[in-house]
Protein backbone atom coordinates (compact mmCIF):
# COMPACT_ATOMS: atom_id res chain seq x y z
CA UNK A 1 0.00 0.00 0.00
CA UNK A 2 1.52 3.36 -1.06
CA UNK A 3 0.00 6.44 0.97
CA UNK A 4 0.15 9.94 -0.45
CA UNK A 5 -0.97 12.68 2.01
CA UNK A 6 -1.22 16.03 -0.03
CA UNK A 7 -2.03 19.37 2.08
CA UNK A 8 -5.20 17.61 3.92
CA UNK A 9 -6.86 20.48 5.86
CA UNK A 10 -9.74 20.47 8.14
CA UNK A 11 -11.34 23.41 9.63
CA UNK A 12 -13.77 23.74 12.38
CA UNK A 13 -15.47 27.11 11.35
CA UNK A 14 -12.51 29.23 11.61
CA UNK A 15 -10.34 27.13 13.66
CA UNK A 16 -8.15 24.57 12.23
CA UNK A 17 -7.40 21.03 13.69
CA UNK A 18 -5.30 20.25 11.00
CA UNK A 19 -3.25 22.25 8.41
CA UNK A 20 -1.89 21.70 5.32
CA UNK A 21 -0.72 18.23 6.30
CA UNK A 22 1.36 16.23 3.77
CA UNK A 23 3.32 13.36 4.25
CA UNK A 24 4.51 9.65 2.09
CA UNK A 25 3.87 5.73 3.46
CA UNK A 26 5.03 3.05 1.79
CA UNK A 27 5.08 -0.68 2.66
CA UNK A 28 3.72 -2.00 6.00
CA UNK A 29 5.10 0.45 8.55
CA UNK A 30 4.59 0.90 12.12
CA UNK A 31 3.84 4.64 12.00
CA UNK A 32 3.37 6.54 15.25
CA UNK A 33 1.46 9.91 15.10
CA UNK A 34 2.38 12.00 18.20
CA UNK A 35 2.19 14.91 20.03
CA UNK A 36 -0.27 17.10 22.93
CA UNK A 37 -3.92 16.97 22.79
CA UNK A 38 -5.95 18.73 20.21
CA UNK A 39 -3.06 18.49 17.96
CA UNK A 40 -4.98 17.18 15.15
CA UNK A 41 -4.10 13.37 15.53
CA UNK A 42 -7.27 11.94 15.88
CA UNK A 43 -9.08 14.39 13.22
CA UNK A 44 -6.43 13.06 10.67
CA UNK A 45 -7.17 9.79 11.34
CA UNK A 46 -10.79 9.71 11.06
CA UNK A 47 -10.42 12.01 8.18
CA UNK A 48 -8.28 8.54 6.79
CA UNK A 49 -11.09 6.48 7.83
CA UNK A 50 -14.09 8.62 6.54
CA UNK A 51 -15.70 8.88 9.87
CA UNK A 52 -15.13 13.20 9.23
CA UNK A 53 -14.64 14.83 5.81
CA UNK A 54 -11.83 16.68 5.07
CA UNK A 55 -11.88 20.73 4.49
CA UNK A 56 -9.36 20.37 1.28
CA UNK A 57 -6.38 18.19 0.46
CA UNK A 58 -6.19 14.98 -1.22
CA UNK A 59 -4.99 11.08 0.18
CA UNK A 60 -4.31 9.04 -2.38
CA UNK A 61 -4.23 5.09 -1.54
CA UNK A 62 -2.31 3.81 -4.68
CA UNK A 63 -3.08 6.48 -6.32
CA UNK A 64 -6.88 6.44 -5.80
CA UNK A 65 -8.21 9.82 -3.96
CA UNK A 66 -9.64 8.17 -0.90
CA UNK A 67 -11.47 11.32 0.29
CA UNK A 68 -13.45 12.01 -3.08
CA UNK A 69 -15.24 8.31 -2.64
CA UNK A 70 -18.90 7.94 -1.83
CA UNK A 71 -21.54 5.09 -1.12
CA UNK A 72 -20.13 1.94 -1.35
CA UNK A 73 -16.62 2.94 -2.77
CA UNK A 74 -16.40 4.90 0.62
CA UNK A 75 -17.62 2.01 2.52
CA UNK A 76 -15.25 -0.45 0.43
CA UNK A 77 -12.09 1.82 1.08
CA UNK A 78 -13.55 1.69 4.93
CA UNK A 79 -13.04 -1.99 5.21
CA UNK A 80 -9.89 -1.76 3.32
CA UNK A 81 -8.52 0.38 6.65
CA UNK A 82 -9.65 -0.38 9.89
CA UNK A 83 -10.15 1.36 12.81
CA UNK A 84 -9.50 0.76 17.01
CA UNK A 85 -10.28 3.44 19.10
CA UNK A 86 -9.66 4.76 22.68
CA UNK A 87 -12.83 4.32 24.54
CA UNK A 88 -12.73 0.61 21.99
CA UNK A 89 -16.29 1.31 20.77
CA UNK A 90 -17.85 -1.91 21.12
CA UNK A 91 -21.52 -2.80 21.28
CA UNK A 92 -21.52 -3.37 24.84
CA UNK A 93 -24.61 -5.45 25.01
CA UNK A 94 -23.81 -7.94 22.40
CA UNK A 95 -21.25 -10.83 22.66
CA UNK A 96 -17.68 -10.74 21.87
CA UNK A 97 -18.00 -13.09 18.87
CA UNK A 98 -20.82 -10.93 17.64
CA UNK A 99 -18.51 -7.56 18.15
CA UNK A 100 -15.97 -9.42 16.10
CA UNK A 101 -18.37 -10.95 13.25
CA UNK A 102 -19.11 -6.79 12.63
CA UNK A 103 -16.02 -6.47 11.28
CA UNK A 104 -18.01 -7.96 8.22
CA UNK A 105 -20.35 -6.19 8.02
CA UNK A 106 -20.29 -4.14 4.78
CA UNK A 107 -19.47 -7.68 3.49
CA UNK A 108 -22.74 -9.63 4.10
CA UNK A 109 -26.29 -8.90 2.65
CA UNK A 110 -28.06 -6.47 5.55
CA UNK A 111 -30.67 -8.91 5.80
CA UNK A 112 -28.76 -11.50 7.62
CA UNK A 113 -26.85 -9.74 8.99
CA UNK A 114 -29.77 -7.59 11.13
CA UNK A 115 -30.89 -10.85 12.38
CA UNK A 116 -27.04 -11.93 13.35
CA UNK A 117 -27.14 -14.77 10.83
CA UNK A 118 -23.35 -15.44 10.14
CA UNK A 119 -22.00 -18.66 8.36
CA UNK A 120 -20.18 -21.02 10.28
CA UNK A 121 -17.10 -20.32 8.62
CA UNK A 122 -17.21 -16.91 9.90
CA UNK A 123 -17.46 -17.81 13.15
CA UNK A 124 -14.98 -19.97 12.84
CA UNK A 125 -13.05 -17.38 11.67
CA UNK A 126 -13.66 -15.08 14.17
CA UNK A 127 -13.24 -17.21 17.29
CA UNK A 128 -9.55 -18.39 15.00
CA UNK A 129 -8.79 -14.61 15.36
CA UNK A 130 -10.19 -14.20 19.39
CA UNK A 131 -7.83 -17.25 20.27
CA UNK A 132 -4.97 -15.86 17.98
CA UNK A 133 -5.92 -12.47 20.42
CA UNK A 134 -5.75 -14.97 23.40
CA UNK A 135 -9.06 -14.17 24.49
CA UNK A 136 -10.90 -17.22 22.63
CA UNK A 137 -12.40 -18.46 26.04
CA UNK A 138 -13.89 -15.09 25.99
CA UNK A 139 -16.55 -15.53 22.94
CA UNK A 140 -19.54 -16.33 24.66
CA UNK A 141 -19.34 -13.56 27.09
CA UNK A 142 -21.11 -9.49 26.89
CA UNK A 143 -18.47 -6.91 25.49
CA UNK A 144 -19.28 -4.88 28.61
CA UNK A 145 -18.24 -7.59 30.87
CA UNK A 146 -14.59 -8.08 30.01
CA UNK A 147 -11.58 -5.95 31.36
CA UNK A 148 -10.45 -2.64 29.28
CA UNK A 149 -7.66 -4.68 27.73
CA UNK A 150 -9.33 -7.67 26.63
CA UNK A 151 -11.97 -5.06 24.91
CA UNK A 152 -9.09 -3.51 23.53
CA UNK A 153 -8.38 -6.57 21.67
CA UNK A 154 -11.63 -7.23 20.73
CA UNK A 155 -11.90 -4.28 19.32
CA UNK A 156 -8.48 -5.57 17.80
CA UNK A 157 -9.91 -8.51 16.50
CA UNK A 158 -12.98 -6.86 15.05
CA UNK A 159 -10.24 -4.75 13.02
CA UNK A 160 -8.84 -8.31 11.92
CA UNK A 161 -12.03 -9.36 10.74
CA UNK A 162 -11.87 -6.92 8.14
CA UNK A 163 -8.79 -8.45 6.71
CA UNK A 164 -7.46 -4.69 6.31
CA UNK A 165 -4.65 -3.67 4.62
CA UNK A 166 -4.00 -0.50 7.12
CA UNK A 167 -5.16 -0.56 11.09
CA UNK A 168 -5.38 2.88 12.26
CA UNK A 169 -5.49 2.96 16.49
CA UNK A 170 -6.38 6.46 17.74
CA UNK A 171 -4.79 6.26 20.91
CA UNK A 172 -5.15 2.80 21.49
CA UNK A 173 -3.42 2.45 24.50
CA UNK A 174 -4.90 6.03 26.77
CA UNK A 175 -7.80 4.36 28.53
CA UNK A 176 -5.33 1.12 29.85
CA UNK A 177 -3.10 0.30 32.95
CA UNK A 178 0.52 0.40 31.72
CA UNK A 179 0.29 -3.76 31.70
CA UNK A 180 -2.67 -3.57 29.42
CA UNK A 181 -1.10 -1.35 26.90
CA UNK A 182 1.71 -2.92 26.92
CA UNK A 183 -0.31 -6.40 25.62
CA UNK A 184 -2.37 -4.39 23.30
CA UNK A 185 0.81 -2.67 21.58
CA UNK A 186 2.63 -6.14 21.37
CA UNK A 187 -0.56 -7.29 19.72
CA UNK A 188 -0.36 -4.54 17.49
CA UNK A 189 3.21 -4.96 16.35
CA UNK A 190 3.26 -8.82 16.10
CA UNK A 191 0.09 -7.89 13.26
CA UNK A 192 2.41 -5.70 11.79
CA UNK A 193 5.05 -7.53 11.35
CA UNK A 194 3.22 -11.33 10.98
CA UNK A 195 0.52 -10.08 8.40
CA UNK A 196 2.40 -7.28 7.33
CA UNK A 197 -0.46 -4.53 7.83
CA UNK A 198 0.63 -1.28 7.99
CA UNK A 199 -0.60 0.44 11.28
CA UNK A 200 -1.10 4.11 11.84
CA UNK A 201 -1.04 4.32 15.46
CA UNK A 202 -2.01 8.07 17.47
CA UNK A 203 -0.18 8.01 20.91
CA UNK A 204 0.80 10.42 23.28
CA UNK A 205 4.07 9.36 24.98
CA UNK A 206 7.37 9.47 23.69
CA UNK A 207 8.51 6.09 25.29
CA UNK A 208 5.85 4.08 23.38
CA UNK A 209 6.42 5.45 20.18
CA UNK A 210 10.49 4.89 20.46
CA UNK A 211 9.95 1.74 21.34
CA UNK A 212 7.01 0.23 19.01
CA UNK A 213 7.45 2.78 15.85
CA UNK A 214 9.43 2.83 12.82
CA UNK A 215 8.47 6.12 11.63
CA UNK A 216 7.12 8.60 13.83
CA UNK A 217 5.20 11.83 12.94
CA UNK A 218 5.24 14.89 14.99
CA UNK A 219 2.42 16.87 15.17
CA UNK A 220 1.84 20.26 16.71
CA UNK A 221 -1.51 22.73 16.39
CA UNK A 222 -2.63 20.77 13.44
CA UNK A 223 0.51 21.05 11.35
CA UNK A 224 3.56 18.48 10.70
CA UNK A 225 6.68 19.22 13.05
CA UNK A 226 8.59 16.34 13.02
CA UNK A 227 8.80 13.45 10.26
CA UNK A 228 11.60 10.69 10.71
CA UNK A 229 12.94 7.95 12.39
CA UNK A 230 12.60 7.38 16.05
CA UNK A 231 16.77 7.35 16.55
CA UNK A 232 16.14 10.98 14.97
CA UNK A 233 13.94 12.03 17.67
CA UNK A 234 15.83 13.92 19.96
CA UNK A 235 14.94 16.06 23.05
CA UNK A 236 15.29 19.28 21.19
CA UNK A 237 12.65 17.60 18.48
CA UNK A 238 10.29 16.28 21.31
CA UNK A 239 10.91 19.52 22.57
CA UNK A 240 8.88 21.41 19.50
CA UNK A 241 6.32 18.35 19.00
CA UNK A 242 5.20 19.41 22.55
CA UNK A 243 5.69 22.96 22.64
CA UNK A 244 7.33 22.80 25.84
CA UNK A 245 10.10 25.28 27.25
CA UNK A 246 13.46 24.55 28.53
CA UNK A 247 12.49 22.78 31.43
CA UNK A 248 10.43 19.80 29.10
CA UNK A 249 11.91 16.68 30.43
CA UNK A 250 10.94 13.42 28.36
CA UNK A 251 9.55 11.99 31.26
CA UNK A 252 6.77 14.15 31.94
CA UNK A 253 4.96 13.05 28.58
CA UNK A 254 4.83 9.05 30.01
CA UNK A 255 2.45 7.52 32.39
CA UNK A 256 5.47 6.11 34.14
CA UNK A 257 4.96 7.77 37.31
CA UNK A 258 8.31 6.32 38.78
CA UNK A 259 9.39 8.44 36.19
CA UNK A 260 8.66 11.74 37.43
CA UNK A 261 11.25 13.43 40.12
CA UNK A 262 9.09 14.08 43.17
CA UNK A 263 7.78 17.75 43.37
CA UNK A 264 8.87 18.54 46.97
CA UNK A 265 8.20 22.39 46.49
CA UNK A 266 4.93 21.44 45.13
CA UNK A 267 4.39 19.20 48.29
CA UNK A 268 5.65 21.71 50.70
CA UNK A 269 3.41 24.75 49.32
CA UNK A 270 0.31 22.20 49.82
CA UNK A 271 1.34 21.13 53.33
CA UNK A 272 2.94 23.50 54.72
CA UNK A 273 1.23 26.42 56.30
CA UNK B 1 -1.47 -18.11 25.91
CA UNK B 2 -3.43 -19.19 22.77
CA UNK B 3 -5.69 -22.64 22.89
CA UNK B 4 -4.39 -25.82 21.14
CA UNK B 5 -5.84 -26.83 18.13
CA UNK B 6 -7.81 -29.22 20.05
CA UNK B 7 -9.25 -26.52 22.55
CA UNK B 8 -9.89 -23.78 19.74
CA UNK B 9 -12.06 -26.79 18.28
CA UNK B 10 -13.95 -27.11 21.49
CA UNK B 11 -14.11 -23.39 22.06
CA UNK B 12 -15.71 -22.95 18.34
CA UNK B 13 -17.98 -25.93 18.31
CA UNK B 14 -19.99 -24.42 21.94
CA UNK B 15 -20.24 -20.88 20.63
CA UNK B 16 -21.85 -22.49 17.58
CA UNK B 17 -24.00 -24.83 19.56
CA UNK B 18 -24.70 -21.55 21.38
CA UNK B 19 -25.92 -19.37 18.45
CA UNK B 20 -27.64 -22.44 17.21
CA UNK B 21 -30.00 -22.56 20.39
CA UNK B 22 -30.19 -19.11 20.24
CA UNK B 23 -31.86 -19.02 16.76
CA UNK B 24 -33.68 -22.01 17.66
CA UNK B 25 -35.71 -19.66 20.22
CA UNK B 26 -35.68 -16.75 18.36
CA UNK B 27 -37.23 -18.79 15.32
CA UNK B 28 -39.79 -20.46 17.78
CA UNK B 29 -40.87 -16.67 19.12
CA UNK B 30 -41.36 -15.52 15.70
CA UNK B 31 -43.56 -17.94 14.44
CA UNK B 32 -45.66 -18.25 17.20
CA UNK B 33 -45.66 -14.15 17.18
CA UNK B 34 -46.74 -14.72 13.56
CA UNK B 35 -49.49 -17.43 14.00
CA UNK B 36 -51.27 -15.20 17.57
CA UNK B 37 -51.19 -12.26 15.12
CA UNK B 38 -52.99 -14.01 12.08
CA UNK B 39 -55.39 -15.70 14.52
CA UNK B 40 -56.03 -12.74 16.47
CA UNK B 41 -56.98 -10.75 13.00
CA UNK B 42 -59.21 -13.39 11.73
CA UNK B 43 -61.11 -13.25 15.27
CA UNK B 44 -61.23 -9.30 15.47
CA UNK B 45 -62.62 -9.72 11.91
CA UNK B 46 -65.08 -12.27 12.34
CA UNK B 47 -66.44 -10.13 15.34
CA UNK B 48 -66.87 -6.95 13.55
CA UNK B 49 -69.96 -6.00 12.18
CA UNK B 50 -69.21 -4.61 8.69
CA UNK B 51 -65.46 -7.06 8.28
CA UNK B 52 -62.33 -4.99 7.72
CA UNK B 53 -62.01 -5.70 3.88
CA UNK B 54 -65.22 -4.77 2.91
CA UNK B 55 -65.31 -1.43 4.94
CA UNK B 56 -61.45 -0.80 3.44
CA UNK B 57 -62.36 1.43 0.58
CA UNK B 58 -64.73 3.63 2.93
CA UNK B 59 -62.16 4.94 5.57
CA UNK B 60 -61.33 7.90 2.92
CA UNK B 61 -65.70 8.91 2.38
CA UNK B 62 -65.88 11.05 5.48
CA UNK B 63 -62.75 13.02 5.28
CA UNK B 64 -63.88 13.25 1.97
CA UNK B 65 -67.00 15.03 2.67
CA UNK B 66 -65.60 17.04 5.15
CA UNK B 67 -63.05 18.56 2.90
CA UNK B 68 -65.13 18.84 -0.29
CA UNK B 69 -67.59 20.99 2.09
CA UNK B 70 -64.66 22.80 3.56
CA UNK B 71 -63.30 23.86 0.26
CA UNK B 72 -66.23 25.29 -1.28
CA UNK B 73 -67.02 27.39 1.59
CA UNK B 74 -63.21 28.61 1.87
CA UNK B 75 -64.14 31.80 2.47
CA UNK B 76 -65.27 31.50 6.24
CA UNK B 77 -61.92 29.68 7.36
CA UNK B 78 -60.21 33.11 8.54
CA UNK B 79 -63.44 34.18 9.95
CA UNK B 80 -63.28 31.24 11.67
CA UNK B 81 -60.14 31.14 12.73
CA UNK B 82 -60.79 34.19 14.30
CA UNK B 83 -63.79 33.07 16.24
CA UNK B 84 -62.54 29.94 17.81
CA UNK B 85 -58.87 31.20 18.75
CA UNK B 86 -60.88 32.08 22.53
CA UNK B 87 -61.82 28.64 22.78
CA UNK B 88 -58.43 27.15 21.93
CA UNK B 89 -56.50 29.73 24.40
CA UNK B 90 -58.73 27.77 26.99
CA UNK B 91 -57.58 24.28 25.82
CA UNK B 92 -53.85 25.34 26.17
CA UNK B 93 -54.23 27.21 29.08
CA UNK B 94 -56.23 24.35 30.46
CA UNK B 95 -52.99 21.82 29.11
CA UNK B 96 -50.37 24.10 30.37
CA UNK B 97 -51.13 24.39 34.08
CA UNK B 98 -52.02 20.57 34.10
CA UNK B 99 -48.81 19.89 32.42
CA UNK B 100 -46.90 22.07 35.45
CA UNK B 101 -48.69 20.87 38.29
CA UNK B 102 -48.75 17.06 36.99
CA UNK B 103 -45.15 17.30 36.70
CA UNK B 104 -44.35 19.00 39.68
CA UNK B 105 -46.10 15.88 41.43
CA UNK B 106 -44.58 13.76 39.17
CA UNK B 107 -40.93 14.86 40.46
CA UNK B 108 -42.02 14.21 44.00
CA UNK B 109 -43.46 10.74 43.57
CA UNK B 110 -40.82 9.95 40.91
CA UNK B 111 -37.63 10.30 43.56
CA UNK B 112 -40.01 9.15 45.94
CA UNK B 113 -40.16 5.60 44.15
CA UNK B 114 -37.05 5.15 42.40
CA UNK B 115 -34.86 2.41 43.93
CA UNK B 116 -31.60 3.84 45.57
CA UNK B 117 -32.71 6.94 45.70
CA UNK B 118 -35.81 7.15 48.11
CA UNK B 119 -36.70 9.30 51.09
CA UNK B 120 -38.11 6.08 52.37
CA UNK B 121 -36.81 3.08 50.58
CA UNK B 122 -39.76 0.83 52.45
CA UNK B 123 -42.36 3.11 51.04
CA UNK B 124 -41.46 2.76 47.17
CA UNK B 125 -44.03 0.48 46.43
CA UNK B 126 -46.74 2.21 48.15
CA UNK B 127 -45.45 5.54 45.52
CA UNK B 128 -45.42 2.82 42.72
CA UNK B 129 -48.82 1.67 42.96
CA UNK B 130 -50.28 5.48 43.61
CA UNK B 131 -48.70 5.94 40.21
CA UNK B 132 -50.39 3.07 38.72
CA UNK B 133 -53.69 3.80 40.15
CA UNK B 134 -53.48 7.59 38.55
CA UNK B 135 -52.54 5.86 35.05
CA UNK B 136 -55.16 3.48 35.18
CA UNK B 137 -58.13 5.79 35.59
CA UNK B 138 -59.25 7.18 32.21
CA UNK B 139 -59.25 11.24 32.42
CA UNK B 140 -62.62 11.01 30.91
CA UNK B 141 -64.01 8.94 33.90
CA UNK B 142 -62.58 11.61 36.19
CA UNK B 143 -63.49 14.82 34.36
CA UNK B 144 -67.27 13.40 34.21
CA UNK B 145 -66.93 12.88 38.10
CA UNK B 146 -65.49 16.15 39.05
CA UNK B 147 -68.04 17.82 36.46
CA UNK B 148 -70.83 16.33 38.34
CA UNK B 149 -69.72 17.15 41.60
CA UNK B 150 -68.22 20.60 40.61
CA UNK B 151 -70.49 21.66 37.51
CA UNK B 152 -68.98 21.99 34.14
CA UNK B 153 -65.97 23.99 33.12
CA UNK B 154 -62.56 23.97 32.95
CA UNK B 155 -61.21 23.33 36.79
CA UNK B 156 -62.75 19.74 36.60
CA UNK B 157 -60.70 19.40 33.14
CA UNK B 158 -57.92 20.29 34.48
CA UNK B 159 -57.89 18.32 37.89
CA UNK B 160 -58.49 15.17 35.56
CA UNK B 161 -55.37 15.95 33.36
CA UNK B 162 -53.30 16.68 35.90
CA UNK B 163 -53.92 13.43 37.56
CA UNK B 164 -53.17 11.47 34.64
CA UNK B 165 -50.41 13.45 34.17
CA UNK B 166 -48.65 12.51 37.35
CA UNK B 167 -48.93 9.17 36.98
CA UNK B 168 -47.93 8.95 33.22
CA UNK B 169 -44.77 11.27 33.82
CA UNK B 170 -44.16 9.73 37.32
CA UNK B 171 -43.04 6.57 36.39
CA UNK B 172 -40.92 8.13 32.98
CA UNK B 173 -39.22 10.25 35.77
CA UNK B 174 -38.31 7.26 37.96
CA UNK B 175 -37.12 5.60 34.95
CA UNK B 176 -34.53 8.52 34.20
CA UNK B 177 -33.79 8.96 37.65
CA UNK B 178 -32.51 5.23 37.95
CA UNK B 179 -30.34 5.63 35.23
CA UNK B 180 -28.73 8.75 36.73
CA UNK B 181 -25.50 8.16 37.93
CA UNK B 182 -25.50 8.23 41.81
CA UNK B 183 -21.39 9.45 42.26
CA UNK B 184 -22.46 13.11 42.45
CA UNK B 185 -25.05 11.72 45.19
CA UNK B 186 -22.95 10.12 47.02
CA UNK B 187 -19.96 13.26 47.17
CA UNK B 188 -23.24 15.44 48.21
CA UNK B 189 -24.03 12.78 51.37
CA UNK B 190 -20.12 12.79 52.06
CA UNK B 191 -20.15 16.48 52.97
CA UNK B 192 -23.51 16.36 54.87
CA UNK B 193 -26.31 17.46 52.52
CA UNK B 194 -30.08 16.30 52.67
CA UNK B 195 -32.23 14.65 50.98
CA UNK B 196 -33.75 17.61 48.96
CA UNK B 197 -30.54 19.04 48.70
CA UNK B 198 -28.98 15.55 47.34
CA UNK B 199 -31.58 15.32 45.08
CA UNK B 200 -31.85 19.29 44.05
CA UNK B 201 -28.15 19.14 43.22
CA UNK B 202 -27.58 15.98 42.33
CA UNK B 203 -29.91 13.98 40.39
CA UNK B 204 -32.21 17.19 38.72
CA UNK B 205 -29.56 18.29 37.00
CA UNK B 206 -28.76 15.25 35.75
CA UNK B 207 -32.28 14.00 34.91
CA UNK B 208 -33.63 17.67 33.92
CA UNK B 209 -32.78 17.02 30.10
CA UNK B 210 -34.92 14.11 30.19
CA UNK B 211 -37.23 15.75 32.29
CA UNK B 212 -38.26 18.19 30.45
CA UNK B 213 -38.59 16.46 26.95
CA UNK B 214 -41.02 13.97 28.66
CA UNK B 215 -42.93 16.99 29.59
CA UNK B 216 -43.08 18.82 26.82
CA UNK B 217 -44.19 15.88 25.13
CA UNK B 218 -46.55 15.44 27.69
CA UNK B 219 -48.17 18.59 26.79
CA UNK B 220 -48.98 18.43 23.48
CA UNK B 221 -50.35 14.99 24.16
CA UNK B 222 -52.72 17.14 26.99
CA UNK B 223 -53.71 19.44 24.34
CA UNK B 224 -55.32 17.12 22.84
CA UNK B 225 -56.60 15.72 25.97
CA UNK B 226 -57.93 19.20 27.28
CA UNK B 227 -59.79 19.10 23.37
CA UNK B 228 -61.48 16.14 23.74
CA UNK B 229 -62.53 17.05 27.29
CA UNK B 230 -64.26 19.69 25.99
CA UNK B 231 -66.87 16.93 24.50
CA UNK B 232 -68.11 15.98 27.80
CA UNK B 233 -68.69 19.86 28.74
CA UNK B 234 -65.35 21.17 30.35
CA UNK B 235 -65.01 24.25 27.41
CA UNK B 236 -62.65 25.02 25.29
CA UNK B 237 -62.23 24.60 22.11
CA UNK B 238 -63.12 20.59 22.19
CA UNK B 239 -66.98 22.03 22.90
CA UNK B 240 -67.05 24.40 19.80
CA UNK B 241 -65.47 20.95 17.83
CA UNK B 242 -68.80 18.68 19.13
CA UNK B 243 -70.81 21.48 18.04
CA UNK B 244 -69.40 21.52 14.78
CA UNK B 245 -69.74 17.76 14.21
CA UNK B 246 -72.68 16.89 15.83
CA UNK B 247 -74.18 19.94 13.65
CA UNK B 248 -72.95 17.73 10.47
CA UNK B 249 -73.29 19.18 7.22
CA UNK B 250 -73.28 22.76 6.54
CA UNK B 251 -70.90 23.22 10.03
CA UNK B 252 -68.15 21.19 8.09
CA UNK B 253 -65.95 24.23 7.65
CA UNK B 254 -65.89 24.88 11.43
CA UNK B 255 -64.32 21.69 12.16
CA UNK B 256 -61.75 21.65 9.24
CA UNK B 257 -60.81 25.19 11.15
CA UNK B 258 -60.43 23.88 14.34
CA UNK B 259 -58.23 20.74 13.45
CA UNK B 260 -56.28 23.27 11.10
CA UNK B 261 -55.81 25.36 14.57
CA UNK B 262 -54.99 22.14 16.62
CA UNK B 263 -52.32 21.10 14.49
CA UNK B 264 -50.80 24.35 13.68
CA UNK B 265 -50.90 24.35 17.77
CA UNK B 266 -49.31 20.96 18.03
CA UNK B 267 -46.62 21.90 15.24
CA UNK B 268 -46.07 25.54 17.21
CA UNK B 269 -45.42 23.84 20.74
CA UNK B 270 -43.12 20.96 18.91
CA UNK B 271 -40.73 23.58 17.56
CA UNK B 272 -40.27 25.18 20.51
CA UNK B 273 -40.18 22.20 22.57
CA UNK B 274 -37.42 21.65 20.26
CA UNK B 275 -35.33 24.41 20.68
CA UNK B 276 -35.93 24.77 24.54
CA UNK B 277 -34.20 21.37 24.91
CA UNK B 278 -31.79 21.75 22.88
CA UNK B 279 -30.66 24.76 24.72
CA UNK B 280 -30.65 22.67 27.84
CA UNK B 281 -28.95 19.72 26.67
CA UNK B 282 -26.17 21.69 24.89
CA UNK B 283 -25.54 24.80 26.81
CA UNK B 284 -26.78 28.42 26.01
CA UNK B 285 -24.22 28.56 23.04
CA UNK B 286 -25.90 25.88 20.86
CA UNK B 287 -29.75 27.91 20.55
Amino acid sequence: MHLDVRNVSKRFGSKAAVERMSFTLDGSGFVGIIGRSGAGKSTFLRMLNRLTDATEGEILADGKDVLKLRGAEKRAWQSQCAMVFQQFNLVPRMDVASNVLHGLLGRRPMMATLFNLWSEDDIARALAILDRLGIAEQAPKRAEALSGGQQQRVAIARALMQDPEIILADEPIASLDPMNAQIVMDTLKRINVEDGRMVIANLHTLDTARRYCDRVIGMRDGRVVFDGTPEQLTRGAARDIYGADASFSESATSTDLGALQPDDQYAAALLGD
Amino acid sequence: MTLANAALANETASYLAHVRRKRLYGGALLALFALLMLSGFKLANDRNAGGFWDGLHRIFDFPAEIFSEAFVNWRNLPGLFVKFVPSLIETLNIAAVSTLFGALAAAALALLSTRGLSLWPRMTPLFRRMMDVMRAIPEIVIALVLIFLLGGGPVPAMIAIAFHTTGALGKLFSEAAENADTKPVEGLASVGAGWAQRMWFGILPQVAPNWSSYALLRFEINIRASAILGFVGSGGIGYDLKTALQWGQGKYDAVVAIFALLFLTIMIVDHISDRARARLVKGERAA
